[in-house]
């Protein structure tokens, strides 16, 4: 068997499967916060509740109402998307005048008390969510034993980043929205409607954030805490892409994921830090980010 | 509106009220500090739970002891040892609290014990696994009450190897804890001529075992031996069923599942695992009462902590109502003269390196045909008794045994 540095090349690329698959959720939820910090400069903390919101809101779905795993994929984004207007309308919005650390300590302030009345209720243990019928089993790739859903989970997310990314770069909304981050006095001299715009990015961003929790739901236990980690990890994504750069969050998203799931190998006891070493490198090095510009 | 008591009537009254109970307990009021997890990982494993079983081994006990009342006081440590020692030091040096109950996490575990150590005042050790607070680590003042890592790896490894399960590949969370815990089982699986193919170490706490489940599927490894606990457990025996590692024919050992995850899994995804454990709520008339008010209170079955936490507390009472007095050592020795004798623990007692001694128990979670309910997940396949679960003296490091 062909190895490299002593890891069977089977191995590696099994772990590089995985690693994409990770990535896959750094890229969409990293993908909401550039989106949400790009247009109202707001550093979202309450992603990782709101990626909790929409796991709970498909279990919740279940339970409660019998909603199915497809229709939870729409319904839960949009119902946290929808909380998300009302978090914009009534308190981001007193803020945009003030600081960025404004906005930072109001969202990070309603995590936790999301997180907070969720363990309340549900425990901190969490909950199981099955894996839709139709994506159960696996396929033998020959390295490995790739679940269905794990594929599924790469296709969906590249899709919706995709999309995301069209939308935003080659679409004449988008091109409101990006004028809109220039100069928003002009914007809104042409007539445009930007505090609307606003609003709904910011449901967007919280859309997509809950797009991400469902699609873990199956996978990760759907716990009140679940997002609390990640949320740490997604920012250093971000920060490493280039604040508010729609492509750099998504491309550090996955490339991320690959170069966890070969620390995972290589040096399993630093696979949690070495995003935040590579965070310290790039800001030394290009303070913009990867993919940022320089101000 | 009073009509006035004559003086000294009043000062004999006012003596008679309070004589009694500051003759012998410290301040006057006997204060029990419940030290847990409230809001993270081990939030369902100890949290309110733990406050609500101390509170139950007081109604139980009566509410005075050696005729002074008594009072529950409790604070969240968050898993950091920093904030568990800081608020343990408060709490035994000038807040007036006379014992310490619960200290889930073994890294806070071990932080506490060297304050409790120092203050001279009982820690009763029901959340945390390290065997290590009686090993080399032990205190006079030191009890650890419900289990260890030792009684895991004695009941679960030895289960195991037994079973046929003779090569192991360890997936060990990486702080204190799971390093005692695959320690430990290491010398129980080697002991009965099983191997150790080899070991990760996992951060505390990991979502995505994906990438260390395939190195462990790769190792060719019968069983894989999850030295974790809490919400990674969960995910790791989660994600190996999803990528159908138990159905190629390798079995997980499940070192540490509390029956919070246990229940947070279901019996669905966590069918066939082997588990040890101090205690289940339906063993006999006992347990299922304790389990029936408590679920009342806390909305969930009582786990081994919280059940320990009860035992623990009641003891530390009945030891303080018989010495008359909270003073740590009259207290200390009487707890260790009293047999331990609850719905918890029968006949269990208090060693020298300050390990109670008490039958430990090898489950089974029940398929989902076989379970009648949510709660009722395990089967009892082995009461291991006491002085085989727990590490022999004659192999423990415990300073305080001497040569």
């Amino acid at each position: 068997m062909t190895e490299i540095l002593g890891v069977p090349l089977q191995v590696l690329l099994g772990q590089l499967l995985i690693g994409l698959i990770n990535g896959s959720f750094y890229a969409v939820l990293s993908l909401g916060l550039a989106v949400i910090f790009g247009l109202l400069r707001i550093i979202n903390f309450a992603h990782g509740a709101q990626y909790m919101l929409g796991a709970f809101a498909a279990w919740m779905g279940f339970s409660y109402l019998g909603i199915g795993y497809w229709a939870a994929l729409f319904l839960a984004p949009l119902v946290v998307g929808l909380t998300g207007i009302v978090i914009e309308r009534t308190m981001l919005r007193r803020l945009y005048k003030f600081d960025h650390l404004y906005g930072l300590l109001l969202t990070f302030g309603l995590a936790l008390v999301i997180e907070g009345l969720f363990s309340n209720f549900y425990g901190v243990s969490g909950k199981s969510y099955a894996v839709p019928e139709l994506l159960k089993g696996g396929v033998n790739l020959g390295f490995m034993f790739l679940p269905v859903y794990r594929g599924w989970v790469v296709i969906a997310s590249l899709t919706v980043c995709l999309t995301t990314w069209f939308i935003i770069e080659r679409t004449k909304l988008g091109s409101y929205l990006r004028a809109g981050t220039e100069n928003p006095q002009l914007v809104q001299a042409f007539g445009v409607n930007l505090p609307l715009m606003i609003t709904l990015t910011y449901g967007f961003g919280a859309a997509l954030a809950a797009f991400a929790g469902v699609l873990a739901a199956p996978i990760y236990q759907v716990a009140p805490l679940m997002g609390t980690n990640l949320i740490i990890v997604v920012f250093a994504v971000v920060v490493i892409g280039g604040m508010g750069s729609i492509l750099g969050a998504v491309l550090t998203g996955f490339g991320l994921g690959l170069v966890e799931g070969l620390t995972k190998v290589f040096y399993p006891e630093a696979s949690n830090t070495v995003i935040f070493v590579i965070m310290a490198l790039v800001l030394l090095f290009k303070p913009a980010g990867l993919f940022g510009r320089e101000a | 509106m009073f009509r006035r008591l004559p003086v000294p009537l009043a000062l004999v009254a006012a003596l008679a009220l309070t004589a009694p109970a500051s003759a012998q307990v410290s301040d006057g009021v006997v204060r029990v500090g419940v030290l847990a997890d409230m809001a993270g990982v081990y939030a369902d494993t100890s949290g309110q739970g733990s406050i609500e079983a101390a509170h139950m081994a007081i109604e139980d006990f009566g509410t005075t002891a050696a005729g002074a009342p008594i009072e529950v006081v409790y604070a969240d440590h968050q898993n950091k040892a920093d904030i568990a020692a800081t608020k343990a030091r408060e709490w035994l040096e000038v807040d007036g609290v006379d014992v310490l109950v619960d200290i889930i996490t073994s890294s806070v575990a071990l932080a506490v014990q060297e304050v409790a150590r120092q203050a001279h005042k009982p820690a009763l050790f029901s959340g945390p696994a390290t065997s290590r607070l009686t090993d080399a680590d032990c205190s006079p003042v030191g009890i650890h009450w419900a289990y260890d890592t030792y009684s895991l790896a004695v009941g679960t490894g030895r289960a195991v190897v037994r079973e046929g399960g003779d090569s192991w590949y360890f997936l060990t969370v990486d702080y204190a804890f799971g390093h005692s815990l695959e320690a430990d089982t290491i010398r129980v699986v080697e002991a009965e001529g099983g191997s150790v193919l080899g070991t990760v170490r996992t951060p505390f706490p990991t979502a995505d075992f994906s990438s260390f489940l395939l190195q462990a599927q790769a190792s060719g490894a019968k069983i894989i031996g999850l030295a974790n606990a809490g919400q990674d457990s969960v995910n790791s025996v989660k994600q190996a069923k999803e990528f159908g590692i138990t159905e190629m024919g390798q079995k997980l050992a499940g070192l540490l599942v509390f029956f919070s995850d246990a229940h947070a899994l279901g019996a669905e995804v966590a069918q066939g695992l082997m588990l040890t454990a101090g205690f289940y709520w339906d063993m006999d008339e006992g347990t299922r009462a304790f389990a029936k008010r408590f679920i009342e209170r806390v909305g969930a079955m009582p786990t081994m902590v919280h059940a320990g936490v009860y035992s623990s507390t009641l003891h530390y009472l009945r030891a303080v109502e018989a010495a008359g007095s909270d003073e740590t050592d009259a207290v200390l020795a009487k707890m260790k003269e009293i047999p331990i004798d609850d719905f918890f623990a029968k006949n269990g007692y208090i060693r020298a390196d300050g390990r109670m001694v008490h039958d430990m128990f090898l489950f089974r979670v029940k398929t989902p045909e076989q379970s009648t309910g949510e709660w009722d997940l395990y089967e009892l396949l082995r009461v291991i008794p006491g002085d085989e679960a727990f590490r022999p003296l004659s192999e423990s490091a415990c300073p305080l045994l001497g040569d």
